[in-house]
C-alpha cells in the first residue's frame, strides 16, 4: 500500500502569493493513498528539509510529492534529503507550481486548480514508482590514443603526465602527425621540428606510454571504463629491441629511385628500407614490401640484412595482433588534404611547378629535399615571383567542400612572409576570398605579410593558368577593382582544403561514434560537450572533429585528456539509474530498439539452456553507454523494453490523473 | 493490456467511463496535455516562469526525458481523458540532447496522424513545436495561440467524446 507524503511550498509568497496553498495541501490529503499533506513556508531550507526527512520517518513513507519550484531547482536537494531516512531517491517527485503555475498566472482560482492538478499527477506518478539504483561501472585506469599527430600527443602525455597508462596507436611509422611535416609556424614562426620533436621523443621515453607506431586498430569492443581493443602491429621486418637506427641498412638500399616519400610530399625519393624523415620517433626503419626486391624478387635481395651490424633485419617477421583493455579513448587521427587533381584548371600534376601549401613546406624546411632553398620541381631554379591560391576546394559546394578550412589564410600568409624572407627581391600575389585571421595575433600576423613584406593581395577567383616560356600564366579576377589580372609566375601553390584522414568513417563506425557526412567525428555537444564523442568514454581531439590550428589542436587533446583524467579520479563510473531495460522473456529479438539507438547501448544477447545452446537472441542494454532518452522504448512494437522513472505505466498514470 | 489500441477504440465507441467535452466545460479554457521533453521545452516553460511572462492556464505538462519518448499512445490516452488538444514538443532540430529522438519523435507522429484522424481526432488539436530552453516567449504565444486555435474547432467530433 503506498504511503505517500505531500509537502505544498509557499516560497514565501512566490507560490503563496498566487496559490492557495491551504487548499491544494486539503485537496491532496483527500487522494487515495496520501496519509499526510502539509503547507510549509521554505521547504528547501534546513528546517523544511527536516520535516521531509521527519515525516518519511515517522510516517513510513514509501513516495513524496513536493509541489514547489522547478525540479531543475531542487530536486536533488530533496533526494538527497530522502536518502538520509533511507528512501530511494527516486521515490521524490516534484509537481512545479512556481516556474509553472504561480509565477505564470494571476487568477488565484485558476492556478490553484491546476497546481492541485499537477500534484495530483505526481502523486499518481509516485505511486508506480520503482526504486532505481544508480549504475556504477568499474574502470580499467588505462587510456587509448589513437593517432600520434600534434593532439594525440598532447592528449598521451597530459594523461601519462596524470599518472595513468596510455597506449598510442600510431599507423604510421613514425609519430608527428602532419605538423612535423611543416617548416616553422603562424603566428610565432617557430620552427615546427624545435617545438615537435622534444614531443615527440617525450613520448617514446614516458614510462607510462606504450607506443605502437605502424599499427591500425582492428577491433574495438565494450564501452566506457571497459574497452576490449585489438591492434594490428604491421611487421616492419625489423626486430625493433635490436634496432641502433645506424642508418646502414637504408644507405644501402639499392630501391633509392622511384619510389616517392610520403614525408617530402612526392618531392623526393626514399628506398625501400626507410625510415620517413631522420628524426623519426622511433627512429628504426621499416621495410615497405610493396617495392623491396627481397618481396619481389624471391629472396634475390639481402644487402640491408648484410650490411646490418646487429642483425635484427627479419624478413620472416609477421603482422602480429595485440590485445588490450582500456577504459577511455581518444580518436585523434588528424587530416588529409583534398586531391588538387580535382582542379583541373589549376594544372595540379600538369605543371611541375604548381605545387600544394605541404609541398612548399617542405620545400622551405631545411630538412626538405631542397635543405630549405626554394626551388622549383622543374628545373630547380630558385622562383620569384609565386602566385598563391587560396580556398582550392575549401568553401565550394559545388565542386569541393562548404566549410572554410581554417588554416589556409593563416599558412598562406606564413608562406608569402617566409618566401619574401628566404629570396630576397621576391614578390607574391595572393588570391583570396575573404581572410579569415581571428586568433591572438592572426590579423596583425596578416597584415605583416601585406605591409612589411609586400605581398600583394588580390580578392578573386583564379580561372586558368597555363605554361608559357617556362613561366606559369595565373588569369583571374581582382573583384574589387574589377579588373582581369594576369600574372607570370614561377611557381603556384594551392592552399588545399582538409578533409577528415581517409578511413575516418571506418573508424567511427568501428568505435560506433558519430560523424558528421564529411566524415569529421561530432561532438556529444558542439557546444557543452566539444571534447567528448556521442558515445561515453570516447573523446575527441584535434582536426579529426573539423578544421583546426595547432593551438587549438593542443588545447582539445588537453581537454580530452583532462576528461579522462576526470573519469579515472573516481574508483567507479557512476550514471543515474534512470536507463532502458528489456523484458527479456518478452522480447522477440526484432532489433527495431537497436536502430534508433543513437548511443549504441542495444547489443545482441542469447539465451542458452542447461546444454548451450542458443534458445533464443534477446536485446540487452548496456548501462556503461545508456543515455536515458527512451526512444527505444517507442521503437518497440511488444513492448519488452521500458525506461527507468518513466516507465509506462508512469506516463499513463500521469494522463489519466487528469481525467474530467 | 491497458494501453491496446484496438481495445482503446472500442472502449471508447461504446464508452461511458471516458468522457470529455459536456456543457459544464463550455466556458472553460480548452485543456491541453503537453508532452515536452527535459532539456529543452521543459526549461523553456521554466525559463517563461522567471520571466514572469504569463500565459492561459489550461495546460498540464507532462515532462519527460526526451520526445523520442513519447510514445503515440500517450496522445490516445490524453485525449481519451478529455484533452482538448495536445502539445508535443522538444528541442529544435539538430539541438535534441540525444541527437536524434526529435526526429524519431517527428517520424512516428506523421505516420500516426492519419490513425488519429481515422480515430476521429481533428489532426488541429494536435500540435508540434520546437521550443528551446531559451524560448520562454515561444513557449508563451505557442499556448496561446493553441488554445484559440482550439476555442475556434468545432466541438470534439472524436469518438472519445460524449455527444
Ligand atoms: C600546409 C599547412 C600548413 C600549416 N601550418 C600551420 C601553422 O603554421 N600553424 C598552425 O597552428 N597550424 C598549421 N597547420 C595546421 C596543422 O597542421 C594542424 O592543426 C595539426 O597538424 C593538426 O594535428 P592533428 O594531430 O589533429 O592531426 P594530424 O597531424 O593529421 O595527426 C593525426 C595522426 O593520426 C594518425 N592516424 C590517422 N588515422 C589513424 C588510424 N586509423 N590509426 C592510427 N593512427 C592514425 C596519422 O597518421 C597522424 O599521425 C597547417 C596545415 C597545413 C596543411
Ligand atoms: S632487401 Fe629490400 S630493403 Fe633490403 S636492401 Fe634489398 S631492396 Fe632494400
Ligand atoms: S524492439 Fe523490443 S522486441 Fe525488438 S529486440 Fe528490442 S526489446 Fe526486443
Ligand atoms: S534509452 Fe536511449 S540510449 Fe538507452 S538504450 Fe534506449 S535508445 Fe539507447
Ligand atoms: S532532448 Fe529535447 S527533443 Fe530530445
Amino acid at each position: 500500500m503506498a504511503r505517500i507524503g505531500v509537502f505544498v511550498c509557499w516560497c514565501g509568497s512566490n507560490i503563496a502569493g498566487t496559490v492557495d496553498v491551504k487548499r491544494v495541501a486539503e485537496e491532496a490529503a483527500k487522494i487515495p493513498g496520501v496519509v499526510e499533506a502539509v503547507d510549509y513556508k521554505y521547504m528547501c531550507s534546513d528546517p523544511g528539509q527536516n520535516t521531509l526527512r521527519k515525516m518519511i520517518k515517522d510516517k513510513n513513507l514509501t513516495g513524496v510529492v513536493l509541489a514547489a519550484c522547478s525540479p531543475h531547482m531542487h530536486e536533488n536537494t530533496f533526494r538527497k534529503a530522502a536518502v538520509k531516512e533511507g528512501l530511494n531517491p527516486y521515490f521524490i517527485e516534484i509537481a512545479n507550481i512556481r516556474e509553472q503555475v504561480s509565477w505564470v498566472h494571476e487568477d488565484k482560482e485558476k492556478a490553484t486548480e491546476k497546481a492541485i492538478d499537477l500534484l495530483k499527477m505526481m502523486v499518481e506518478k509516485v505511486k508506480k514508482n520503482k526504486a532505481i539504483e544508480d549504475v556504477r561501472v568499474p574502470l580499467t585506469k588505462k587510456a587509448l590514443v589513437i593517432g600520434g599527430g600534434i593532439s594525440g600527443i598532447q592528449a598521451a602525455l597530459d594523461i601519462a603526465n596524470g599518472g595513468v597508462e596510455v597506449i598510442l596507436v600510431e599507423k604510421e611509422p613514425s609519430i608527428g602527425g602532419k605538423m612535423i611535416q611543416l617548416d616553422e609556424t603562424f603566428p610565432t614562426l617557430d620552427c615546427s621540428s624545435c617545438i615537435m620533436t622534444p614531443k615527440m621523443v617525450e613520448v617514446y621515453q614516458h614510462p607510462n606510454i606504450k607506443l605502437y607506431t605502424y599499427s591500425e586498430l582492428e577491433e574495438v569492443s565494450g564501452y566506457i571504463g571497459n574497452f576490449n581493443v585489438k591492434i594490428k602491429k604491421k611487421a616492419r621486418s625489423i626486430v625493433e629491441k635490436d634496432c641502433t637506427g645506424c642508418g646502414d641498412c637504408w644507405n644501402i638500399c639499392p630501391m633509392h629511385k622511384n619510389v616517392k616519400s610520403e614525408f617530402n610530399v612526392n618531392l623526393s625519393e626514399r628506398t625501400a628500407i626507410y625510415v620517413p624523415f631522420p628524426q623519426a620517433v622511433p627512429l628504426i626503419p621499416v621495410i615497405d614490401r610493396s617495392v623491396c626486391l627481397h618481396y619481389k624478387k624471391g629472396g634475390k635481395c639481402q644487402k640491408c640484412y648484410d650490411a646490418c651490424g646487429p642483425k635484427c633485419i627479419n624478413f620472416d617477421l609477421q603482422d602480429e595482433i595485440i590485445e588490450e583493455k582500456v577504459g577511455a579513448i581518444v580518436a585523434a587521427t588528424g587530416y588529409d588534404l583534398m586531391e588538387n587533381s580535382l582542379y583541373g584548371e589549376y594544372g595540379y600534376g600538369q605543371f611541375k611547378d604548381v605545387i600544394s601549401g605541404l609541398q612548399f613546406e617542405r620545400l622551405l624546411s631545411a630538412s626538405g629535399p631542397t635543405e630549405g632553398v626554394v626551388k622549383r620541381p622543374s628545373d630547380g631554379k630558385t622562383p620569384e615571383t609565386i602566385v598563391f591560391i587560396q580556398c582550392v576546394g575549401s568553401r565550394d559546394p559545388e565542386k569541393g567542400v562548404p566549410y572554410c578550412s581554417k588554416v589556409c589564410c593563416m599558412y598562406t600568409a606564413k608562406h608569402a612572409k617566409l618566401f619574401a624572407h628566404k629570396v630576397h627581391g621576391s614578390q607574391s600575389y595572393v588570391f583570396y576570398i575573404d581572410i579569415r585571421a581571428t586568433s591572438k595575433g592572426y590579423e596583425e600576423f596578416v597584415r605583416g605579410t601585406m605591409e612589411n613584406e609586400g605581398a600583394i593581395y588580390l580578392r578573386g577567383r583564379v580561372s586558368k593558368i597555363y605554361e608559357d616560356n617556362g613561366k606559369l600564366i595565373v588569369k583571374g579576377a581582382d573583384t574589387l577593382s574589377g579588373n582581369q589580372v594576369e600574372i607570370a609566375a614561377d611557381m603556384v601553390v594551392l592552399a588545399t582544403g582538409v578533409i577528415p584522414k581517409k578511413g575516418s568513417d571506418k573508424m567511427a563506425q568501428m568505435l560506433g561514434i558519430s560523424y558528421d557526412k564529411y566524415g569529421f567525428y561530432t561532438e556529444s555537444h558542439p557546444k557543452l560537450r566539444p571534447a567528448e564523442s556521442s558515445t561515453a568514454g570516447i573523446y575527441l581531439a584535434g582536426m579529426a572533429q573539423g578544421p583546426r590550428d595547432i593551438p587549438e589542436s593542443v588545447v582539445s587533446g588537453s581537454a580530452a585528456a583532462s576528461k579522462i583524467l576526470g573519469l579515472f579520479s573516481k574508483s567507479e563510473y557512476e550514471v543515474e539509474g534512470t536507463i532502458a531495460s528489456v523484458n527479456k522473456t518478452t522480447c522477440v529479438g526484432c532489433f527495431y530498439c537497436r536502430r534508433v539507438c543513437a548511443y549504441s547501448a542495444i547489443s545482441k544477447e542469447e539465451i542458452k539452456d542447461r546444454n548451450g545452446n542458443v534458445l533464443k537472441v534477446v536485446a540487452n542494454v548496456n548501462s556503461g553507454l545508456c543515455a536515458g532518452c527512451g526512444a527505444c522504448v517507442n521503437a518497440c512494437f511488444s513492448k519488452s523494453i521500458d525506461l527507468k522513472g518513466y516507465l509506462d505505466e508512469q506516463i499513463f498514470a500521469e494522463i489519466k490523473s487528469l481525467a474530467v | 493490456m491497458e494501453n491496446n489500441i484496438v481495445e482503446d477504440v472500442q472502449n471508447a465507441r461504446g464508452d461511458k467511463e471516458y468522457s470529455a467535452g459536456g456543457a459544464k466545460d463550455k466556458d472553460k479554457e480548452p485543456r491541453i496535455i503537453a508532452f515536452v521533453c527535459n532539456w529543452c521545452t521543459y526549461n523553456g516553460a521554466d525559463l517563461a516562469g522567471t520571466s514572469r511572462m504569463k500565459y492561459a492556464e489550461n495546460v498540464r505538462v507532462i515532462k519527460l526525458p526526451c520526445t523520442g519518448r513519447i510514445d503515440p499512445l500517450f496522445v490516445v490516452e490524453a485525449f481519451k481523458k478529455g484533452a482538448k488538444g495536445v502539445l508535443v514538443s522538444g528541442c529544435h532540430p539538430g539541438d535534441c540532447h540525444y541527437t536524434s529522438g526529435n526526429y524519431h519523435s517527428r517520424r512516428k507522429y506523421t505516420a500516426f496522424r492519419d490513425l488519429l484522424s481515422y480515430l476521429g481526432v481533428d489532426i488541429n488539436r494536435v500540435e508540434f513545436s520546437w521550443i528551446s530552453a531559451s524560448e520562454g516567449n515561444k513557449w508563451v504565444s505557442v499556448i496561446n495561440e493553441f488554445t484559440n486555435k482550439i476555442k475556434l474547432l468545432p466541438d470534439n467530433s472524436d469518438i472519445f467524446s460524449k455527444k
